[in-house]
C-alpha cells in the first residue's frame, strides 16, 4: 500500500501529462497550468525545508564546536543579515541589499568562476599524457584548439583559424549531436520506466 | 629530477599561471588580432544597418560572465554610437539590466553627445523570455511602454519609426546559457529576424550548428571573439577607447602557450621515463 | 493633405480570408490577405473585429508590412461568428481603405496535428521498450550489457573509503528533481548508500535543490534500512547547501578540504562549476567517479576524474548495477531505438544528397 499509492499517482500523472502535450484543448491547458502552479508552490515550501536543514546543520556545528565552526557563524550571520536588509529596506536600486549583491556576491561569483583558469592548467598538465592512441588524439586536438584560439596561432600559421572553425563546425558538432541523440532516447526510456513503476529507487523509504 | 617535474606540485603550476596572466597585463602586451568570418559577418551586419532601422542588443548574462561578455557589450555599443546606428538595449534577465547600464555609462563617457531616445534607447528588463521575444515581433511599444528611465516610449523620437522586428536589422544576444536558442526559435524561425550571438567560450562550440544552418548571422566566441570585434571597431576608426578584450588577449596567449608548453614538456619527459623503464 | 492623397491611391489588402486557427485551445482566428501592391509604402496592416457585420469594429492588432497574416488570439467566445476587415497604415500615419468584411468562428481542438510525428515516434519507441521489458520479464534471462568502467568502479570506490576510514562525498548535481539526470543520480545514490551503510562508511550528500534533498534523505534512509543498519543514518549527512551555483561549488570544495573524503562521486547535471569540483577533489587525492549527460562538461570530468560515466550510460546505471531482467530489457529496447534512428539518419543523408528530403521532413515539428 505504501508503495502502491505513490506508484499509482506517478503512473496516472505521467500518462496524463504525456497526453496533455498532444491536446491543445483548454481543459488540457488548465490542467498543465494547475500542475505548474502546484509545482511552484511545493518548490517554494521546500525552500523552507532547505533553510531549516542549512540552519540546523550550522547551529549544530557551532554548538558542538566542530572543526570550522567559526565559518558556520559567518554563514548564519550572513544569511540573517542579508534576509533582514532585503525585508526591511527593500531590494530596489541603491538599497543595501543591492549593494551587497553588487559588491560582495557578484565579485565572489566572478572570482570562483575565474579559478577555472588555474584548475584547467593543473588538470591539463596532469592528464594530457600520450598513454594510449586515444589520449594522443585528445592531446593533439586540445593543443591545436588552444593554439588556434589565441592571436599567435594565426601569426605562426595563417590558416589556423580556418582549421579550428572546421573542427568546431564538423567533427565536434557531429560528436555532440551523437551524444545528445543517445541522451534523448535515454531520457524517454528512463521516464517511461519511472512512470510504469519499473524504476523505483526514487521512492526511497516508502 | 624527472619525477619531480612530472609530479610538479599544484602551487607551482598556479604560480606559473598567475605570472602568465599578470605579466602581460602589467606590461600591456597586445598581439595583432586576426578576424574570423563569424565575427566579421556580425560586424558587417551591424555596419549595414540603415538609418530607418536599429540594432537590438540583449544583455542576457549575469555578473559571473562579465569578464567575457562585458567587453562585447562595450564594443557593440561603441560601434553603434560612433557609426550613428540606432541601438535598443534590453535584457531578458533582471541581473543583465545593471550590467547593460554599467556598459552604457562607460561608453557614454566616450560619446557624451549620445542621447537617450535619439541615438539609443535603454528598454530595461521585462519578464517572460519567449513571450517578450514574441511581443517584440509584434509591437515593441506594447512590450516596453516605457524605457528604463520611465519615459513613455512613444515620446522618444527614435522610437517613432521603430515598432517591431521589421524595423530591427539584427538582434544580438550576449549570453552564457541556452537563451540564444530561444531567440533563434522565436525571433529567427517565426519572424525571419536576423540574430547574432555573443557567447562564452565554453558554450560557443555548441552554437556552431546554428551558424552552419544560417539561423545565426554571426558569433562572438569568448574573449577572442570580443577582441576581434573590438579590433574591427578600432580599425574602422570608430573608437580609440580602451580595448579590454584585446588587452587581455596577451594574457590569454601566454596562458595558453604556458599550458601548451607544459603539456609538451611533460609528454617529452614522460616518453623519456618510459624509455628508461623499458631499457631497465 | 498630400499624405492623405497618397494613402488614397494605395490599394487596400485584398482577398481577405478568416478561419479558425488550427491546433490550439480555441479563441483564436487566423486572418490572411493578399498584400497591397504598394506594400513598400506601408508600415503595418491593421486588423479590425466586430460581433456583427455592420459593426462597431475595434482594432485587435497589426502585422508589419510584408506579412500577410495575423492571428487574433483574443477572440472573446468560441463557436460565435466574428467579422474582420483589414486596412493598411502608411509610414506617415495615414490609412488605406478597408478590405471587404469576412466572418469566421473559433473552436478548440482536441489534438494538435502539428506534432503527430512526435506522437507516432513516442508510440513506436515506447512499444519497443515495453516489448523488450516484457520479454525480459517472461524469459527472466540476464541480457548482455557491455562493461561500463565507471559503474564497475563504484564498489571499489566505496571499499577504498572504508579501508581508509574516510567518508564518501556524493554530489547529486545542480539540477531539480524534474531533470532525468538527477533521478538517475538518485538511483545510484540508493546503491551507494546501501553499500556505505553495510560497511559503516560515513556518507556526505550536500544538495543544491531542497526537493532533491528531501528525496535524497529518503533514498539514503532506505539504503541504510535495506542494509540492516537504520542506526547508521543521520539527517545531518544529507543536507541543503546553497541554490546558488558558485556558492554551492565553494561549499563543496570546502567540505572536500575539511573532511578529506576518500571517494568523490559527481553524478547528475553539472554546469560551469564541474571543473572546480573535480579538480578540488583531485587535490585531496580522492578517487573520483563522475557521471553526467551535460555534453559540454564531459571533457572537464574526463581529465579530472578517474572514471567518467557519459550521457546515456548514466541512465543505464540502475539496470547495470541491479542486473534486473526488467531494467536490462529496457536497455535493449533503447539500443533498438537507437539503431532505428541510425538507419533513418544514414538513409536520410544519402537521399538528401540526391535532393530527396522526405526523411528530413519526418522530423520537422
Amino acid at each position: 500500500m505504501r508503495r502502491r499509492v505513490p506508484l499509482t499517482i506517478c503512473l496516472v500523472c505521467g500518462i496524463v501529462m504525456v497526453i496533455q502535450f498532444f491536446v491543445p484543448h483548454p481543459i488540457s491547458q488548465t490542467l498543465y497550468n494547475e500542475a505548474r502552479r502546484w509545482f511552484i508552490i511545493i518548490a517554494s515550501f521546500t525552500l523552507i525545508l532547505g533553510l531549516e536543514s542549512l540552519t540546523r546543520l550550522h547551529v549544530n556545528r557551532v554548538r558542538r564546536r566542530q572543526s570550522g565552526w567559526g565559518y558556520s557563524i559567518i554563514t548564519l550571520v550572513s544569511l540573517v543579515f542579508t534576509a533582514v536588509t532585503g525585508v526591511i529596506w527593500g531590494i530596489g536600486e541603491g538599497s543595501l541589499f543591492m549593494r551587497i549583491y553588487r559588491y560582495i556576491y557578484a565579485p565572489l561569483q566572478a572570482t570562483m568562476f575565474s579559478m577555472l583558469a588555474f584548475y584547467m592548467a593543473s588538470a591539463a598538465y596532469r592528464s594530457f599524457r600520450a598513454r594510449t592512441p586515444e589520449a594522443v588524439l585528445l592531446l593533439v586536438s586540445a593543443l591545436f584548439m588552444m593554439f588556434g584560439r589565441v592571436p599567435i596561432g594565426d601569426l605562426v600559421f595563417a590558416h589556423t583559424s580556418e582549421v579550428i572553425e572546421w573542427i568546431l563546425q564538423y567533427p565536434s558538432m557531429a560528436v555532440q549531436r551523437g551524444i545528445l541523440l543517445g541522451v534523448g532516447l535515454g531520457i524517454i526510456a528512463t521516464s517511461l520506466k519511472i512512470i510504469l513503476g519499473v524504476e523505483r529507487n526514487w521512492l526511497g523509504g516508502t | 629530477m624527472l619525477n619531480k617535474i612530472l609530479n610538479l606540485p599544484r602551487p607551482w603550476i598556479y604560480l606559473l599561471v598567475a605570472l602568465a596572466v599578470a605579466i602581460p597585463l602589467i606590461l600591456g602586451w597586445e598581439l595583432p588580432v586576426r578576424v574570423t568570418p563569424p565575427v566579421k559577418n556580425l560586424f558587417e551586419e551591424v555596419e549595414s544597418t540603415p538609418d530607418s532601422q536599429a540594432v537590438l542588443l540583449s544583455c542576457d548574462y549575469d555578473p559571473s560572465l562579465v569578464p567575457e561578455l562585458y567587453p562585447m557589450t562595450v564594443a557593440i555599443l561603441r560601434h553603434c554610437l560612433s557609426a550613428k546606428k540606432h541601438i535598443l538595449i534590453m535584457s531578458l534577465y533582471p541581473q543583465g539590466v545593471g550590467l547593460a547600464q554599467m556598459a552604457l555609462e562607460d561608453v557614454k563617457k566616450e560619446f557624451p553627445n549620445a542621447q537617450e531616445g535619439i541615438d539609443y534607447t535603454f528598454l530595461g528588463f521585462t519578464p517572460g523570455y519567449s513571450m517578450v521575444i514574441l511581443g517584440l515581433g509584434e509591437d515593441i511599444h506594447e512590450v516596453f511602454p516605457r524605457d528604463y528611465y520611465g519615459n513613455p516610449i512613444d515620446s522618444l523620437p527614435m522610437m517613432r519609426k521603430i515598432h517591431n522586428f521589421n524595423d530591427i536589422n539584427v538582434v544580438i544576444t550576449l549570453c552564457g546559457s541556452g537563451i540564444y536558442s530561444t531567440w533563434v526559435v522565436y525571433a529567427n524561425t517565426k519572424y525571419r529576424q536576423k540574430v547574432g550571438v555573443g557567447a562564452t567560450a565554453v558554450i560557443a562550440p555548441a552554437i556552431y550548428p546554428y551558424l552552419q544552418t544560417g539561423q545565426l548571422v554571426g558569433l562572438l566566441g569568448g574573449l577572442k571573439g570580443a577582441s576581434e570585434y573590438e579590433y574591427l571597431v578600432y580599425k574602422k576608426g570608430y573608437s580609440t577607447g580602451r580595448r579590454r578584450a584585446c588587452e587581455r588577449m596577451g594574457a590569454q596567449t601566454t596562458t595558453h602557450l604556458l599550458i601548451i608548453g607544459m603539456i609538451i614538456l611533460c609528454n617529452v619527459l614522460y616518453s623519456i621515463q618510459r624509455r628508461r623503464r623499458r631499457t631497465q | 493633405m498630400i499624405t492623405f492623397l497618397i494613402a488614397f491611391f494605395i490599394n487596400p489588402p485584398a482577398s481577405v480570408q478568416a478561419f479558425d486557427h488550427p491546433n490550439d485551445a480555441g479563441k483564436a482566428i487566423e486572418i490572411r490577405w493578399q498584400l497591397s501592391p504598394q506594400d513598400s509604402l506601408l508600415l503595418t496592416y491593421e486588423i479590425w473585429r466586430a460581433s456583427a457585420p455592420e459593426g462597431p469594429f475595434e482594432k485587435v492588432g497589426s502585422s508589419p508590412a510584408g506579412v500577410n497574416n495575423f492571428v487574433d488570439e483574443n477572440v472573446p467566445e468560441d463557436r460565435k461568428l466574428y467579422y474582420y476587415k483589414v486596412r493598411g497604415k502608411t509610414k506617415l500615419g495615414d490609412y488605406t481603405e478597408f478590405s471587404e468584411v469576412v466572418a469566421a468562428m473559433s473552436y478548440p481542438q482536441w489534438f494538435n496535428k502539428k506534432v503527430i510525428n512526435v506522437l507516432i515516434a513516442v508510440i513506436l519507441y515506447s512499444s519497443i521498450l515495453i516489448y523488450y521489458i516484457n520479454t525480459a520479464r517472461r524469459r527472466g534471462e540476464k541480457l548482455f550489457i557491455r562493461r561500463i568502467a565507471g559503474l564497475e568502479a563504484l564498489d571499489e570506490a566505496v571499499g577504498r573509503a572504508t579501508e581508509m576510514g574516510k567518508p564518501i562525498l556524493y554530489v547529486p548535481g545542480l539540477s531539480t528533481i524534474t531533470d532525468i539526470a538527477t533521478l538517475a543520480s538518485l538511483n545510484i545514490l540508493a546503491r551507494v548508500a546501501k553499500k556505505a551503510a553495510e560497511y559503516e562508511t560515513p556518507l556526505i550528500v550536500p544538495n543544491y535543490n531542497p526537493i532533491v534533498m528531501t528525496v535524497a534523505q529518503e533514498v539514503v534512509k532506505q539504503g541504510c534500512m535495506e542494509a540492516g543498519r537504520p542506526d547508521v543514518y543521520s539527517k545531518h549527512q544529507v543536507f541543503f547547501l546553497s541554490d546558488s551555483q558558485f556558492a554551492y561549488a565553494s561549499g563543496v570544495t570546502g567540505i572536500m578540504a575539511r573532511e578529506r573524503p576518500a571517494t568523490n562521486l559527481f553524478i547528475g547535471m553539472f554546469f560551469a562549476e564541474s571543473l572546480i569540483l573535480a579538480e578540488a577533489g583531485n587535490t585531496t587525492g580522492a578517487i573520483q567517479i563522475a557521471g553526467t549527460d551535460a555534453v559540454d562538461q564531459l571533457p572537464f570530468f574526463v581529465v579530472s576524474c578517474d572514471y567518467t560515466i557519459m550521457g546515456e550510460e548514466l541512465y543505464a546505471a540502475s539496470a547495470y548495477l541491479s542486473r534486473e531482467p526488467l531494467l536490462l530489457g529496457s536497455i535493449k529496447g533503447q539500443d533498438i531505438g537507437k539503431l532505428v534512428l541510425l538507419i533513418l539518419i544514414i538513409v536520410g543523408s544519402i537521399l538528401g544528397l540526391f535532393g530527396v528530403s522526405w526523411v528530413a521532413k519526418l522530423f520537422e515539428v
